[in-house]
């Protein structure tokens, strides 16, 4: 008995007359069938699907492509992993075993950091919220506390009191760097002298040790020169500080906010072609510190909180298609089970999506909903991808920033997270959750356990 | 029973014309095939039979796939009006 044909569905598809796009017409899709050498089919079967997977490979690899961008054209620089990226114990340390100090922004971010074992000395506490019971600890601990207000400058000198101790500080800085919009709710403002009238009232006070300067311009920036204008605004400040009161700051913090390979919503170009990389990236921020007027021998540290270009690309969503039908237009809707409660970034990009599977070069325009009985679960508005089946896999890239940190445990449960370790070897990172697992949050009052009449 | 449109045309590749609205289209092969089968006036039964012989799929989910295909030729004007009961 010979065997039966691949079946794949009986598609038909009006050509438009229309300007064909730049890339031309599109004829192949290349299927990604494994992740790190191992079978995306194997993974789901063993453990589920949807799945996040994660290559520890593809962390350290991009770690040490953008450490090399910065060493080679700056004496000394240290990155800090920002824990809102991805605080998954097991990426945390892959970070910290590469030699990143870590970056909170709030007292529970702070003790995850402390439990992954980081010298408090080496944990940069920044964010808008911190507490007082938080800035206490992070003060007795000697951690570097980055102020972003004047009451959390005051609470700060107040504590220095109590405690006995010298904080050391930094001040965030905001700033006009020629991009829209100024991200000018956080710290102080360099241009209107916010900034450095904070500068004065942390010098004057002399309770404590103004060890740096920081900013932080925006989110998935894609222009470098303004980094170039933010360094050389840090520079300004720092440089007027030796000036008036002989102080030197020990280092610049140029936060991140760099562009993974994502393709933005509305981006007439895809992430990977948009992204500037990490050498343009670090030309434009250290040539203004290198031409600056620091000493030679006295140049400030250079510390880099990017999170999103160093994981991004390290993360994949794997899922199952649901079902298939068409809209009341006729439009071709594609049902997965990955929907926006996993893949919150999905409200910003246009994540590249592929099937898991070969398929043939014909392809379809669908739209991708996810499972979520919401009409707000749109994955993908326009996707175009071959005729794929109830229960066909498929794999969704770059979604290691973020989708594992502003996940939400909305309708269904989240699920299991792996790493696949230098070896190909997977390992559970986080579990999935249970019934269970959620409800001890929960607790009901005596007169409503029974709902019988 | 569903009847195509004499006027339409297809290529050897897949191309379809209609020259009823001026508009072209391409199909995938098993497409083609379905298209083929459907102008030459198969009822759905012997296409149905066929198609379990030579491919591997689900009964159920070829007859989703047929409903959806058909609907298709029907919007795209390339059927004729169903016969009234």
């Amino acid at each position: 008995m010979t065997a039966k044909k691949r079946y794949e569905r009986p598609a038909i598809k009006r050509l438009e007359a229309q300007m064909p796009n730049k890339f031309g017409l599109r004829t192949a899709y290349v299927p990604m069938t494994h992740v790190d050498g191992v079978a995306v089919k194997d993974l789901l079967k063993e453990h589920g699907s949807p799945l996040f997977v994660i290559s520890e490979r593809t962390i350290r690899e991009k770690y040490q492509e953008a450490k090399q961008a910065f060493t080679n054209r700056y004496p000394r620089v240290q990155f800090a992993w920002s824990y809102k990226t991805n605080y998954l114990n097991a990426v945390c340390n892959i970070f910290h075993q590469e030699g990143s100090w870590a970056e909170v922004v709030s007292g529970f971010e702070y003790d995850k950091a402390l439990a992954n074992g980081i010298d408090p000395r080496l944990i940069i506490f920044n964010g808008p919220d911190k507490h007082e019971e938080d800035l206490r600890i992070a003060i007795l601990n000697d951690s570097l506390i980055h102020i972003d207000h004047l009451e959390e400058l005051y609470s700060i000198i107040r504590l220095a009191d109590e405690l006995s101790k010298r904080p050391r500080v930094a001040i965030r800085v905001n700033m006009d760097t020629g991009v829209f919009p100024i991200w000018d709710r956080f710290g102080f403002n360099y241009e209107n002298g916010q900034a450095w009238d904070a500068l004065n009232k942390i010098m004057r006070s002399g309770k404590l040790e103004l060890t740096g300067l920081h900013c932080h311009i925006g989110t998935f920036m894609l222009s470098p020169s303004a980094y170039g204008v933010a360094a050389l605004k840090l520079a300004d400040l720092a440089l007027g500080l030796q000036q008036r009161y002989n102080h030197e700051i020990k280092y610049i913090d140029m936060g991140g906010g760099f562009p993974s390979g994502n393709t933005l919503k509305g981006a007439f170009l895809p992430g990977t072609d948009t992204n500037p990389g990490f050498d343009a990236l670090a030309e434009a921020i250290t040539t203004p510190l290198v031409n600056s007027n620091f000493p030679a021998n006295k140049m400030p540290l250079l510390i880099l909180e990017t999170g999103r270009a160093l994981v991004d690309e390290a993360g994949y969503l794997l899922g199952t298609v649901i079902s298939n039908k068409r809209s009341s237009t006729g439009k071709r809707i594609t049902i997965i089970d990955v929907g926006v409660n996993l893949l919150f970034t999905s409200f910003w990009y246009d994540h590249k999506i592929s099937p898991a599977q070969s398929f043939s070069n014909y392809t379809e325009e669908t739209m991708l909903y996810g499972p979520l009985c919401m009409n707000i679960d749109v994955v993908r508005e326009n996707a175009v991808l071959p005729l794929l089946n109830k229960g066909d896999q498929f794999v969704i890239h770059h979604v290691g920033a973020y989708d594992m940190t502003q996940w939400m445990q909305f309708i269904t449960l989240r699920p299991r997270v792996l790493l696949i370790d230098m070896e190909g070897r997977a390992h559970i990172i986080r579990q999935r959750e249970t019934l269970e697992s959620i409800s001890q949050y929960e607790s009901v009052p005596e007169h409503l356990k029974k709902i019988a009449p | 029973m569903k009847k195509m449109k004499s006027n339409i045309a297809l290529s050897e590749s897949g191309f379809v014309f209609n020259p009823n609205t001026g508009e072209s289209f391409t199909l995938n092969p098993v497409g083609q095939q379905l298209f083929e089968m459907i102008r030459e006036g198969q009822d759905y039964q012997s296409i149905r039979k066929k198609f379990l012989e030579i491919y591997e799929v689900e009964d159920s989910i070829f007859e989703k796939d047929y409903e959806d295909f058909v609907h298709l030729l029907h919007s795209y004007q390339m059927m004729e009006p169903d016969e009234q009961a």
